[in-house]
């Protein structure tokens, strides 16, 4: 048998038919929906009179455009609102299971369907929403999908999708202190650019990315957007099943230590070939910051912004330069900061937090910053509170929100104002991305903590004192 | 729905020569809120089209009345970022038909193709060509052929065939629906599920 790769293997297990010359039809396992996508979707099923076929297999939230606080009150904005109630009356007149605003389990979709157990190895996983990719992090099949798919889903189950191109990008050593898994995926879409992995799927493997917890693996899988690639894929292995194993529940499985010795077949064959490789030394990367409006114009934390710049790109370049304020040759270091968004499906999950708490603990946040401190999940504002992190932040003079995508896109009230600087742990740095006129600059949540409390760009690395420096 | 037929297209185009202009500049997240898929247009590069004070910013090529047309000319990795397929809506709702582009991210290719608006890709240097010549002479027509997958400049005659999946062409050549296509499978579906659960 020809050798296969991971994606081959499960993408295979789930073509229901292939078109000829043409794209496969691709049965999927689980379908997120949130209010943003979907309600267009919906429609199309009204208006040809047809029920959403599997409803069992499509799970919803509201976290798009939900307020991050007073969430006991109804939510003011009117066509908000009228998004989120229509999300509700669709599941409920659908039969689909919803942890909507207020509901306990409320969450950024990527940051539940993990934590509630409906994220499994060996899935095909869509949603109307690019960070889909982030459930790669546990060996599936993720990605997004605009709302005509979303509506193909719920109609059959199924989308019409032609079979990406593979790559593998191979991180071999151990990353140095204050690197965290978002330094490592900046770090690669700066080295490829925010186009570099477009038409491929990419499996991220090597001993620095089999060293990460499941977290961080989730952080890495969900930029894997931000270079183009439909998704990022992580072989499951034991950190896997030990998360899965500490779940209260895994819906849908009886048996999960049968289930894990299935899931232990999941990895690329060993002379599986892939279309385009790459291979990364940890060693080589530091903490990183982005200076552009795009997630591929990224630099060292203490590098300097490139001074020239090919001719090609040039227009580009400059106008994302004149836009964030910053001048060519430029360095970062100790450039004052406004805003400090800590959150989003890329970082919004309690490590993220604890990373966070560890930088800012017995320390004062700076005056001149607002900061966002907003847990992707009500799971993850529990364990805060449980862990003792709320003291912390509160001491330090943070204020805790609570969940939803909030600053990352700004659909709601936490928008960051015209021409303010903002360190954001969130996965984009377009133009306009977290308000109009917003300056958006990415980082890991230790960057953004330094940044908080310093009031001005500056190097986490200085402030990680103790030894167990290499994870979030 | 079955959605409007795309077989010739001759037009005059409106030059974009940006690279990586993603989603959230085609249309901002703000816009998002509607739940009917019409009106995008009105919002489409938004912040690019409009000063701060809502005046329109003569800068921009949408408000320059030189240019026009129903292809809009692009730079390389146009559609990057979001999946939101409003960015798609709001491209066709302004009145264009095709987007042409050395290369466009994943999934705003798909949007487009399962919403009437066709993505072409034609080499690095003909793009470059084709902005040049319009900037210099806006009435610069190109002819996009889907059955013969040909996409012409007319003055100087260049001319590159583009590929698309097969399916789709058809598709969009016969105003074909995918929805349709896959509930005439249902029973193929409801076996494979079968299949899997044994």
């Amino acid at each position: 048998m020809k050798p296969k790769t991971l994606f081959d293997k499960i993408w295979d297990n789930h073509v229901v038919r292939s078109v000829e010359n043409g794209p496969d039809v691709l049965y999927i396992d689980r379908h997120y929906i949130h209010e943003v996508t979907s309600p267009q979707a919906f429609n199309g099923l009204k208006e040809r009179n047809i029920q959403v076929f599997r409803p069992g297999n499509t799970i919803a939230t509201a976290d798009h455009n939900i307020p991050t606080i007073n969430q006991h009150l109804p939510i003011s904005n009117e066509l908000s609102r009228n998004q989120v109630d229509t999300l509700s009356e669709n599941c409920r007149n659908n039969g689909i299971e919803l942890f909507g605003y207020n509901h306990p389990k409320n969450g950024i979709v990527h940051v539940i369907g993990p934590e509630l157990g409906y994220t499994l190895p060996g899935m095909t996983i869509v949603c109307g929403d690019s960070h889909t990719s982030t459930h790669g992090a546990f060996g599936t099949i993720a990605f997004g999908i605009g709302t005509s798919e979303v509506e193909m889903v719920l109609a059959s189950q199924c989308i019409i999708q032609p079979k990406p191109k593979k790559m593998r990008i191979t991180v071999n050593g151990v990353t140095g202190k204050g690197v965290t898994s978002k330094d490592i995926i900046l770090y690669i879409i700066s080295e490829i650019s925010t186009g570099g992995a477009t038409g491929h799927f990419v499996e991220f493997t090597g001993s620095a990315i089999k060293s990460l917890s499941m977290e961080a693996r989730m952080t890495l899988c969900n930029m894997s957007i931000e270079m183009g690639a439909r998704g990022g894929i992580i072989a499951p292995d034991e950190i896997t099943f030990n998360y899965l194993r500490q779940l209260p529940s895994v819906p849908g499985v009886k048996n999960l230590e049968a289930s894990i010795s299935v899931w232990k077949k999941l990895q690329s064959d060993a002379d599986a070939t892939f279309d385009r490789e790459l291979e990364i030394e940890a060693s080589s990367i530091s903490p990183m910051i982005t200076y552009g409006t795009n997630p591929g114009m990224g630099m060292a934390i203490d590098g300097t912004i490139p001074g020239t710049i090919d001719k090609k790109n040039e227009t580009s370049f400059l106008k994302a330069l004149n836009y964030m304020g910053f001048k060519q040759g430029m360095k970062l270091l100790g450039q004052p900061v406004d805003y400090v968004f800590i959150g989003s499906c890329t970082n919004g999950r309690i490590e993220d937090f604890r990373a966070f708490a560890r930088i800012i603990k017995g320390r004062k946040k700076a005056d001149n910053v607002t900061a966002l401190i907003v847990p992707g999940s009500k799971n993850v504002e529990r364990q805060m509170s449980d862990e003792g992190l709320m003291e912390i932040y509160k001491n330090a003079g943070f204020e805790v929100r609570q969940p939803g995508c909030s600053s990352c896109l700004a659909m709601n009230e936490d928008k960051i104002p015209a021409g303010k600087y903002a360190v954001s742990t969130s996965n984009r740095n377009f133009e306009g991305r977290q308000g109009p006129g917003a300056r958006t600059l990415l980082a890991s949540p230790f960057t953004a903590a330094a940044a908080a409390i310093t009031g001005r760009i500056s190097d986490p690395r200085e402030f990680i004192t103790d030894m167990k420096n290499n994870k979030k | 729905m079955p959605k409007e037929k795309f077989d010739i297209l001759e037009s005059t185009c409106v030059p974009l020569p940006l690279q990586n202009v993603d989603t959230d500049q085609i249309i901002p997240a703000r816009f998002l809120s509607a739940t009917s898929r019409e009106g995008f247009g009105n919002n489409l590069f938004r912040d690019w089209r409009y000063k701060k004070t809502g005046e329109k910013n003569s800068d921009f090529v949408l408000n320059n009345p030189v240019y026009s047309g129903k292809v809009l000319v692009a730079g390389k990795n146009f559609g990057c970022g979001s999946s939101r397929e409003h960015a798609v809506w709001a491209i066709y709702d302004y009145g264009f038909r095709a987007v042409v582009s050395s290369f466009f991210a994943d999934i705003f290719m798909n949007n487009a193709l399962n919403n009437g608006l066709l993505p072409i890709i034609i080499p690095e240097a003909l793009l470059s060509k084709l902005h040049n010549l319009i900037l210099e002479e806006p009435s610069t027509k190109v002819k996009i052929d889907l059955d013969k997958q040909t996409f012409t400049i007319v003055p100087t005659g260049d001319s590159v065939m583009f590929s698309i999946n097969s399916y789709k062409k058809e598709c969009l050549l016969k105003g074909l629906d995918d929805i349709d296509f896959l509930l005439s499978m249902k029973e193929l579906i409801t076996a494979y599920e079968t299949k899997k659960v044994r």
